[in-house]
């Protein structure tokens, strides 16, 4: 379980989280969305440890994380950050491998490439394992990328938007990636996220954001509605049902 | 297959460039010759190896495949600094302060740079890697500036002292400071080696080395305390070089397939070496000492740099 308490950060002068708490549910997809600098992504920066905040605290299993040593949270929280244009001569495989580093420590055993075997498999991407990441296409570079912190091993995955210049079938398969980390391998997932239509889809549990403080921190139908969407985003919305599932159009109303 | 045989090949070439370099044209006096060579080339071997290991982790800390530690500025501290002494002491220079001394000194001084340019970057705030660059661009040009104002100011016969430290060169003959330098560098790199393969992770960058586990901040800290004991071993013992770094750090990346940190250095240190020898070699027996080994190695390297590129798009 991830909780936060209070969490207040600040760039200068400008505040950008005020005092945030929450809790992550387990064993869920849970999407952050609202507007573009509500403050999302460095929510789940200061969740890994990537950004450090002014005040609060961040507990991994009732403990804070800064008690735990680096390698040991890189055995239980992985995060994926958006932008990933290494210009490296890596492999796919190489890459895959390097989410093996907190257990192997640069030396892999036959159970480190056991899990990169595994991790590649599940990521459809074991006929690229040969190829350099700087020659595959943003969905498969994408999704190499979430093989490694597949390969990781962590009950909690951070992704900061992992849709980003994504064609609709790549996301889709992305989407239903995380979707099968989650009821298959029983992982945590935690997503920052801009189209609204994938988190109403796909995760179970959404945490909207506004000016840097948390407006609504619910289950995804209660929180795709109509009213809500509208409070958050500032825009119309209107919501259509179909075979059970609920479709936002926010075009031309 | 090539890979397999490329450090052996490396290996075997050095070993045949430097007994040729020993060997060739010793005439009768092999007493005064044979030592003298030797020394040289153990001083290019030393140097070669502290550029190669400098400037391969100072590449990889900064992700980017075209800039040395001489963008930082300790070159221009260490030749400001001897500016400075002379400045001061005047043609007296080295009887105030050995040699020894000078090298304690100068490693202190750039250490100490290290830590400061750190202190001013991370202490307060967290910030990036760009702005410790920026930082020491800026440091560099200004230690750079003031060493050549007190240059301009200073005896012409002095000034001659200083110009000794501001050009490469392998004749500049001195046992006790090599001693000391390779000593040092012995010691850095077994301190280093351990470290190597975090380098391997910090090459995909700050978040997903944090990711990884990797105490990044604490990483840097070490590896640039690291990067300024290396140049100083190479700038005290034969003077600015590590313009090299770029050369053979680049070569290195087109040769060697690998991108495993352990084997990287070993190869760029290979190869920094063969450049070393075989320019010296060139100086000293084909041009009559006429032109200097920077010359000769960036001639020699930019061509070879030139063809590798021309080939690469080939290839694509």
């Amino acid at each position: 379980m991830i909780r936060f308490e209070h969490i207040v950060k600040r760039y200068g002068q400008k505040t950008v989280l005020d005092g945030v708490s929450a809790v992550i549910p387990t064993g869920k997809i849970t999407s952050l969305i609202g507007p573009n600098g509500a403050g999302k992504s460095t929510l789940l920066s200061i969740m890994c440890r990537l950004l450090k905040q002014e005040e609060g605290k961040v507990f991994l299993n009732d403990r804070e994380l800064n008690e735990y040593g680096n390698k040991e949270l890189a055995k239980k929280l992985s995060i994926l950050k958006q932008s990933n244009n290494l210009d490296l001569k890596l492999t796919v495989r190489d890459l895959v491998s390097f989410g093996r580093f907190p257990y192997s420590n640069g030396r892999m055993k036959q159970e480190d490439w056991q899990k990169v075997e595994e991790a590649m498999a599940f990521c459809e991407i074991t006929d690229l394992q040969d190829t350099y990441i700087d020659e595959l296409s943003g969905g498969q570079r994408q999704r190499a990328f979430i093989s490694m912190t597949m390969a990781q091993d962590t009950d909690y995955l951070l992704l900061d938007e992992p849709l980003n210049n994504l064609d609709m079938k790549h996301s889709v398969q992305v989407m239903k990636m995380l979707r099968r980390l989650v009821d298959e391998l029983g992982k945590t997932v935690v997503i920052v996220i801009h189209e609204i239509n994938f988190a109403a889809q796909y995760s179970d549990h959404i945490i909207a954001m506004k000016e840097g403080a948390i407006c609504y921190d619910d289950d995804a139908g209660q929180v795709i509605q109509g009213h809500v969407l509208e409070d958050i985003f500032e825009m119309p919305f209107e919501i259509i049902e179909r075979n059970n599932k609920k479709i936002c159009n926010y075009f031309n109303l | 297959m090539r890979q397999k045989y490329l450090i052996p090949s490396m290996v075997f070439l050095l070993l045949v460039v430097a007994t040729l370099f020993v060997f060739y044209n010793t005439g009768k006096n092999l007493d005064f010759v044979l030592p003298r060579r030797l020394i040289r080339l153990a001083t290019m071997l030393v140097v070669g190896i502290s550029v190669a290991y400098s400037s391969i982790i100072f590449q990889t800390i900064t992700n980017n495949r075209i800039l040395t530690p001489a963008i930082m500025g300790y070159e221009s501290i260490f030749i400001l600094f001897q500016t400075i002494l002379v400045f001061f002491y005047g043609d007296r220079t080295f009887q105030a302060i050995t040699q020894e001394e000078n090298f304690f000194y100068a490693v202190v001084l750039m250490m100490g740079f290290s830590v400061f340019m750190y202190v001013l970057i991370f202490g307060k705030a967290k910030r990036n890697i760009y702005q410790l660059l920026l930082v020491g661009v800026v440091l560099g040009a200004l230690f750079q500036t003031l060493g050549q104002f007190i240059q301009i100011v200073i005896d012409p016969n002095e000034f001659s002292i200083v110009q000794n430290f501001m050009f490469v060169s392998f004749t500049k003959m001195n046992t006790q400071l090599l001693l000391i330098a390779s000593i040092t560098l012995l010691v850095s790199l077994v301190y280093v080696h351990r470290y190597l393969k975090y380098l391997d992770v910090i090459s995909l960058g700050r978040d997903i080395a944090v990711n990884l586990g990797l105490d990044y901040e604490k990483l840097i800290r070490k590896f640039m305390l690291v990067i300024a004991v290396l140049v100083s071993v190479s700038t005290a013992l034969v003077g600015p070089i590590t313009f090299l770094g770029i050369l053979v750090a680049n070569l290195t990346y087109e040769l060697c397939v690998t991108k495993k940190h352990r084997l990287v250095v070993v190869c760029c240190s290979l190869l920094s070496c063969l450049f070393l020898v075989v320019g010296q070699f060139l100086v000293e027996h084909v041009f009559n000492f006429s032109t200097n080994v920077t010359i000769v190695i960036n001639f020699v390297g930019g061509l070879y740099f030139m063809y590798l590129i021309f080939n690469s798009r080939k290839r694509i």
